[in-house]
């Protein structure tokens, strides 16, 4: 197995992917058609599976999940979910039916939004919906070669279960059982796309591995299913998803996301969400850290009607680290009901959770968290700190956090704020000559400024400019 | 040229200012005096337009009406507040802010690039004797009071104004800063032909910004114009000759 084999302190060097150079192209339709019928049943469970030619076990795991999924009611606290109507959605498309939506279909305000961006066309037409997948073959051919020359595996989870079944099987469905909510066990039934990462032992993977890189699946599918394995020492910092906005015609996204960190090792996981404002998204995520291991999550919650995801680390190793930094915006309509969970498990361990959150034009943001240190977790460490921006009097913010301590000699500090943006603030830069919005859109680049120095430089860049716009868009 | 006639000012339904009439010209140095209630923030705050302060009366600078205007149109019209409380906002960096405000106030192809633009201000902050380091902090976050002055006065270089409004810029400094920050104003005023007007409850920031003309405000109204001699007047005697 040398794939597996240690590799140590490799480096990947950047050196062919330049931002504006994109290649595209669509994948070739497969021969058979798919008739997808709206709602869900064992029958489209079974097709699902079918149609994928996944091994057996995955078919029954999907099918147990399919009856989880039908008995376990939907979840009693965070936002309002009585708009989905699990009847109306197509469970499975082939991302070739994706292709037949028009681009003219895309609503003109997030067009003129890729337009002030300046993305280029063909991304334009990608986040928009319209192709189903957007790649560059040069750049991913060659970067994928140096990463499978150091023995990582990096490809689409469907590719993964066929070819690495053994691995998949291992570790699939482990950190974030079928039947830990409602939607996690509808993602298990219908999952299809995400991601799939394994880092052997001792390998550090100097650039950020980003969704983007990936071919043949559609990488921002509605149900997508990641898992990421972190081997003993080994490092890597993947990014999903991107700032621009994201059109979907679909309702609901509910994605799973499970990562492994080993012994010593440390993974980063950044998302920028920003899903259209029709979309429900729904996520579970979860990270199991070993003995001295570091798990980060960054995530950005900027699009969807409702997002409720709550990334969670289970620190089980000694001296094991986790840390979550979120930041939510909610504007009109929207509710961003996010937060983190930490569970400590094990002597020493600790982490940390920021949270920032804005809301404006009526939006609600809540933050909602845990902390928990279960019995023998001595000596564990947490801070949690959530500030809350309110722009305007018809916005909302939340906090709900929740300790859960049964251990004595731990250590956990709470604090929040909320602030509103002041007249004078308004009227001390307004003084300088800056408009409305522009002040408005620096003192909330200021507030989340914290977090966004952690993102990689041209995601930093765009959700900054990406904010700039949604205030100019909001004030007159 | 700033120009107020008969301007009067409500603060939450209270008449605050009740009628005052005032010339700043280019170059000129103007100095607003008065005890603590007079109505002399009043006048700062009306003039660069804070909605709290409902204002009527003429207010014009270089002829044009600035009544209706925004803040930000005021202050594009070459109008600059320098606080006697300048407001922090967390995570906005100075460095950044002042670029922002320089590219703002400076066309593109005229204007320095940033890397330019990093070494002229770290010089300007070095002359007014301001930590270079501070730059890279929030925006007045976590500043003492009289770092928060230096500021607003290195904001005023970047922002070149043709008239600027010192708003008690002198409370709470000691003698050195006070001195500093007169004097540049005084200099950057001279070079630039801009018109100042202190407000300033007491005689000693005159000595290094030396007045052509001094202006008492008292319960809202002006009740003395003079010299400058008049600010030394009202250091040895106090506003209580002022009826």
């Amino acid at each position: 197995m040398t794939r597996f084999a240690p590799i140590k302190d490799a480096k990947i060097e950047d050196t062919s992917y330049q931002p504006g150079e994109y290649k595209y192209g669509f994948s070739m339709p497969e021969n058979y058609v798919f008739k997808a019928e709206r709602g869900l049943s064992e029958k489209v469970v079974r097709m699902i599976s079918a149609m994928k030619k996944e091994p057996d076990w995955m078919a029954q795991y999907r099918l147990h999940a399919y009856k989880i999924f039908m008995d376990k009611p939907m979840p009693d606290f965070g936002a309002d979910l009585s708009g989905i109507d699990f009847d109306n959605i197509f469970y499975y498309i082939k991302p070739s039916e994706k292709t037949e939506k028009n681009w003219d279909d895309v609503p003109s305000d997030i067009k003129s939004t890729y337009d002030r961006l300046g993305i280029p066309e063909a991304e334009k037409q990608y986040l928009g919906g319209v192709k189903a997948q957007y790649e560059s073959e040069v750049v991913y051919g060659s970067l994928i070669k140096r990463l499978s020359d150091m023995g990582i595996i990096f490809c689409g989870m469907d590719e993964a279960l066929i070819k690495y079944p053994e691995l998949v099987k291992e570790y699939f469905g482990k950190i974030i059982p079928s039947a830990d909510n409602k939607f996690a066990a509808l993602n298990s039934a219908v999952w299809s796309g995400g991601s799939f990462i394994y880092v052997p032992k001792g390998v550090k993977v100097d650039l950020p591995l980003q969704a983007y890189f990936r071919i043949n699946s559609a990488n921002m599918g509605q149900f997508e299913r990641t898992l990421i394995i972190v081997d003993e020492g080994a490092y890597v910092h993947y990014v999903e998803g991107c700032t621009a906005p994201i059109y979907t015609t679909d309702s609901l996204h509910s994605a799973v996301v499970e990562i492994f960190v080993k012994k010593g090792a440390r993974c980063r996981y950044t998302t920028i969400q920003n899903w259209s404002t029709n979309v429900y998204n729904l996520v579970t995520k979860r990270a199991r850290v070993e003995e001295d291991g570091v798990m980060e999550w960054i995530d950005g919650n900027l699009g969807s009607k409702v997002t409720m995801k709550y990334p969670a680390v289970f620190l089980v190793g000694k001296r094991a680290h986790g840390e979550i930094l979120s930041v939510a915006v909610a504007g009109n309509g929207q509710h961003q009901d996010a937060g983190g969970k930490c569970v400590h498990l094990a002597p020493d361990t600790t982490s940390r959770i920021i949270s920032k959150s804005i809301s404006l034009r009526g939006g609600r943001a809540s933050y909602r968290g845990l902390i928990q240190m279960n019995k023998g977790a001595n000596n564990a460490r947490s801070k949690v700190v959530c500030d809350a921006l309110i722009l305007d009097k018809t916005s909302r913010s939340d906090t709900y956090p929740v300790n859960k301590i049964d251990e004595n000699n731990v250590v956990l500090e709470h604090e929040a704020t909320v602030s509103k943006i002041g007249e004078e603030q308004l009227f001390y830069l307004m003084s300088r000559g800056f408009e409305e919005h522009e002040a408005e859109a620096m003192i909330v680049n200021g507030f989340i400024e914290p977090i966004v120095k952690e993102l990689p430089m041209e995601y930093s860049l765009e959700l900054n400019r990406l904010i700039n716009l949604q205030m100019e868009g909001s004030v007159g | 040229m700033m120009k107020i006639t008969n301007l009067k000012v409500n603060v939450e339904g209270k008449e605050i200012l009740k009628g005052v009439d005032l010339e700043v010209k280019p170059g000129e140095v103007v100095a607003v005096m008065g005890p603590n209630g007079s109505g002399k923030s009043t006048l700062a705050f009306s003039l660069a337009g804070h909605p709290k302060y409902e204002s009527t009366g003429k207010m014009s600078l270089g002829g044009k009406s600035i009544m209706e205007m925004s803040p930000d149109e005021r202050a594009n019209e070459g109008l600059f507040l320098a606080n006697q409380y300048p407001v922090a906002i967390s995570g906005l960096t100075v460095n950044s802010f002042l670029y922002q405000l320089y590219k703002k106030r400076n066309p593109e192809g005229k204007a320095m690039k940033l890397i330019e633009f990093r070494t002229w201000i770290e010089k300007q902050a070095a002359l007014l004797e301001l930590n270079p380091d501070l730059l890279k902090r929030g925006l007045n976050d976590g500043f003492s009071g009289g770092e928060k002055k230096k500021l607003e006065i290195l904001q005023l270089i970047v922002f070149n104004p043709k008239t600027v409004i010192l708003d008690e810029i002198d409370s709470g400094l000691d003698v050195d800063a006070l001195k500093k920050i007169a004097k540049t104003v005084a200099l950057v005023a001279k070079q630039r032909k801009i018109g100042v007007l202190v407000i300033t409850h007491y005689n000693r920031i005159l000595k290094y910004l030396v007045p052509d003309r001094v202006i008492v405000l008292k319960g809202g109204l002006i009740v003395r114009s003079g010299t400058g001699e008049l600010a030394v007047e009202i250091e040895k005697d106090g506003y209580k000759n002022e009826n």
